[in-house]
């Protein structure tokens, strides 16, 4: 099964709708919900950053017996240093984002521990894309 | 305990999400930082913040929280009430603050628990 979801940039009135609808998805799918539990975090996490950071971009999802493959697309403007952004504690969210209760520097820590694989490919300028790997068995 | 039972108790106010009063609380978590409460609280957990926006009620979806109780008098912008009931995600309002909140609800705990 393969989904497609647009998310606005900057939009926080509607910032976690493609996490709460794959949600709605995988419940109906009758997948377990601890797994949801681990791909409602990633994916959030991942949502979010392209809304705060990125302008927004486009999501694919691909659910298959074995493993949800999420893809986040976005043309933001890069991480320089993705070791750096790995690190608890660590955001550029300016204060106003902070001040809703992000930018806490856990996005990516969160997205890393609870998907079963994540790999970050960005370049300064171009965007960043986020592949994010949760197996359901 | 359901959210129906503890509105009896504690002095908080239904401001929203009347549809899942009837939600059953296990356990709890407080905090403000988003991520931090992505990552740690749990399904059924009550959770105790002062973030009163629509993207808290997001996060207590995603995670299957019985309700949300926003403390020291913080109002809940019309957007987040709005989907608190389209999510059916009780928003709850006390003036007291996060500390005397837990404090309350756990002195329930113990109470329930005899």
């Amino acid at each position: 099964m393969k989904l497609h979801y647009q998310v606005d940039g900057d939009n926080f009135l509607v910032a976690g709708e493609a996490s709460a609808s794959l949600k709605r998805t995988l419940k109906q799918l009758g997948i377990d919900s601890s797994i949801i539990r681990k791909i409602s975090i990633s994916m959030y996490e991942a949502e979010m950053n392209m809304v705060i950071h990125a302008y927004g971009g486009v999501i694919d999802v691909e659910i298959s017996t074995d493993k949800v493959h999420i893809l986040l697309k976005d043309k933001g403007p890069g991480i320089p240093d993705i070791d750096l952004a790995m690190k608890e504690g660590y955001s550029t969210a300016s204060h106003e984002i902070r001040e809703l209760g992000f930018g806490a520097g856990m996005g990516l820590p969160n997205m890393k521990r609870y998907s079963d694989h994540l790999n970050i490919y960005s370049e300064v300028g171009v965007g960043t894309t986020v592949e994010i790997i949760v197996f359901l068995m | 305990m359901t959210v129906k039972e503890l509105l009896e108790i504690v002095p908080i106010k239904l401001a929203a999400g009347k549809d899942g009063l009837n939600n059953e609380i296990e356990g709890g978590h407080v905090g403000d930082l988003l991520s931090f409460v992505m990552a740690h609280a749990k399904e059924k957990n009550v959770w105790v913040t002062i973030q009163g926006h629509i993207n808290s009620v997001a996060v207590a979806s995603l995670l299957g929280l019985s309700a949300i109780i926003l403390t020291e008098n913080v109002t809940p912008d019309d957007e987040m009430l709005r989907k608190a009931d389209e999510e059916s995600i009780p928003v709850l309002c006390t003036a007291l603050n996060s500390f005397d909140m837990v404090c309350k609800l756990s002195s329930i705990c113990s109470i329930m628990e005899e």
